[in-house]
């Protein structure tokens, strides 16, 4: 296995401890918006997509990276819109002016 | 120095030190933001930090890369772009259930393709440890993005919400999974490309086979373990395209989707694999002969005139206020209320709804302040002090037999102690049992009064009675 491999699984396993160490903290009010921006964090495989698509050789590879991107991109876009759509609602009112 | 912090130096894409480091800013950008989504206070900023830290990790990608066909990134990044905003912003705050599964299915198939897209540029020639992970990447991206579909398809109507159990379905799917092992393994050492295709088929049966046989009720387990996987997707992409910005991303995502999976999963006392292959709710349980027992009847005028002398109201809401869209209702309700004195909070239980918060989120569309959203441990000791509490649209997690009955198949799941006020008034369409299969006790006792109606519609109908009161 190599060196880089092996830096990649520690990254991995300390990014998992900082997540649960960072997360177990949401109360249940806020879970759907943490859902949907985690969701969105998941897009961050746009990185690969757009690599993807963007140097791949042939029509098959561009179709594969085209629908990477596009799929990515719906993924982060959407997540991070519907989150804040939902957290702009999440106010502390002084009950009703 | 570069080595240690990311290895992605030796990635062919000739990133830079910049590139690493600036890679490194938005992966702290992400967990910065996950942490300020923990209040209510910061979780917007919290959502925008993360937000620009993808904005940093896209920029980086596009001008770190030596991009030869633009023509294909923009296009998917407009494409994309334009869905993803037409979804997020046409949505209603009741069916956002689908809407995240929908998202994380577009995650995970996004993984599976990056991994597919690096089989078809190298030849499927990869070294051992590359080939595990491109294989992972495949199954688990497969996976989220069929069961996803699935899940979604289930929440919004177009599949039947509750299980379908096929004959022989866990040994199939044990099967299909040792199919896919041992597929992946012939991928790895023959290094062929067809092999790889087949692991992706299998997987995407897989997902299906999985999801099928869970019930609506445990969609919100179902849910966060697909948000986890679509994580877990994604870092599995990072290792084959050797960025840590995707294996930082991913592991915080994977983290933060098993912690809600478990949360969802003990709010019901079962463990996940009970969640995942017990078919639970596929066949109506024992219950017991229904409608042979007296139920008290109410009318809106009843529970006007109870809610009028009453000081302390809290109402518990469940699956059926999202159904029948009834949250504004309720909050008009409340505010009437409210200019009475009447002080009003809501109890919300983990897994009511579809997905977990997706009441506080209803509620919070309909101007409620969060400090009134009250989760189990607040509430319980509350319901003693309580001379009204209102029902809606909820059933199983206000089950008493789940705190009494040792042979009830809930028996143990911590519920909303609802029994305790003087006075509970359950709105419900009719006396049926709930996801459960289970008959309620709590219709039966002498405090319960039965409104019988459409959530929305019966809240109404006590609004226009509180004015004659």
């Amino acid at each position: 296995m190599s060196a880089a491999f092996v830096s990649g699984i520690v990254v991995f396993v300390l990014a998992a401890f900082v997540g649960l160490e960072v997360i177990s903290k949401v109360p249940p009010t806020l879970h759907t918006p943490l859902m949907s921006g985690a969701n969105a964090i998941s897009g961050i495989t746009i990185v690969g997509a757009v690599i993807a698509a963007g140097v791949g050789e042939g029509t098959f590879a561009a179709i594969l990276g085209f629908l990477a991107v596009t799929a990515a991109t719906i993924n982060v876009v959407g997540g991070f819109l519907v989150t804040d759509r939902m957290l702009e609602m999440f106010k502390k009112k002084p009950g009703r002016g | 120095m570069t080595d240690f912090l990311f290895f992605a130096a030796e990635a062919e894409s000739n990133e830079g030190t910049l590139t690493l480091l600036l890679y490194l800013a938005s992966a702290v950008l992400f967990i910065l933001g996950l942490k300020q989504l923990s209040s209510p206070r910061t979780a917007r900023r919290g959502n925008m930090l993360a937000s620009g830290g993808m904005l940093i990790a896209i920029v980086v990608t596009l001008i770190a890369n030596d991009i030869t066909s633009w023509a294909t990134v923009i296009a998917g990044l407009v494409v994309g772009g334009g869905v993803g905003a037409l979804l997020a912003l046409k949505v209603k705050m009741t069916s956002m259930p689908e809407l995240v599964a929908a998202f994380n299915g577009f995650g995970g198939v996004a993984s599976a393709l990056v991994a597919l897209a690096e089989i078809e540029r190298n030849d499927a020639a990869f070294s051992v440890e590359t080939g595990v992970v491109v294989a992972l990447s495949l199954l688990i991206g497969s996976i989220t993005f069929s069961g996803s579909f699935v899940a979604f398809g289930k929440l919004n109507g177009s599949l039947p919400g509750r299980p379908i159990l096929l004959p022989a379905g866990k040994s199939i799917n044990a099967l299909l999974a040792l199919g896919a092992i041992g597929v992946s393994v012939w991928a790895i050492a023959a290094e062929e490309a067809f092999a790889y295709w087949i692991v992706v088929a299998i997987a995407l049966v897989l997902g299906v086979l999985a999801v099928i046989p869970i019930g609506g009720a445990d969609m919100p387990v179902v849910i966060s373990l697909l948000n986890s996987f679509s994580g877990v997707a994604a870092a599995m992409a990072g290792f084959v395209i050797s960025n840590s910005a995707l294996i930082i991303g991913g592991a915080l995502v994977g983290a933060a989707g098993m912690i809600l999976t478990l949360l969802m999963a003990d709010a019901m006392n079962r463990s996940i694999a009970n969640v995942l292959f017990s078919g639970f709710g596929a066949t109506t349980s024992s219950g017991g002969p229904i409608g042979d027992k007296p139920v008290k009847s109410a009318t809106p005028d009843d529970v006007a005139i109870a809610l009028t002398y009453a000081e302390n109201v809290m109402v518990v809401p469940g699956y059926g206020l999202a159904v029948a869209q009834a949250q504004h209702a309720v909050r008009d309700l409340a505010n009437i209320l409210e200019d009475k004195g009447i002080n009003v909070t809501y109890a919300i239980h983990p897994v009511a709804g579809r997905m977990p918060g997706h009441m506080n989120v209803l509620l919070a569309e309909a101007d409620v302040p969060y400090d009134q959203l009250l989760d189990l441990d607040q509430s319980n000791p509350r319901f003693g002090q309580t001379d009204v509490v209102l029902v809606i649209g909820a059933n199983d997690v206000v089950n008493p037999s789940a705190r009494a009955d040792e042979t009830s198949p809930i028996y143990g799941m911590p519920i909303l102690d609802v029994d305790y006020a003087s006075t509970v008034v359950v709105i419900k369409r009719s006396l049926s049992p709930g996801f459960a299969g289970i008959d309620n006790p709590l219709f039966y006792l002498d405090n319960t009064m039965m409104l019988f109606s459409d959530g929305k519609a019966a809240v109404e109908s006590v609004i226009s009675a509180m004015a004659n009161v």
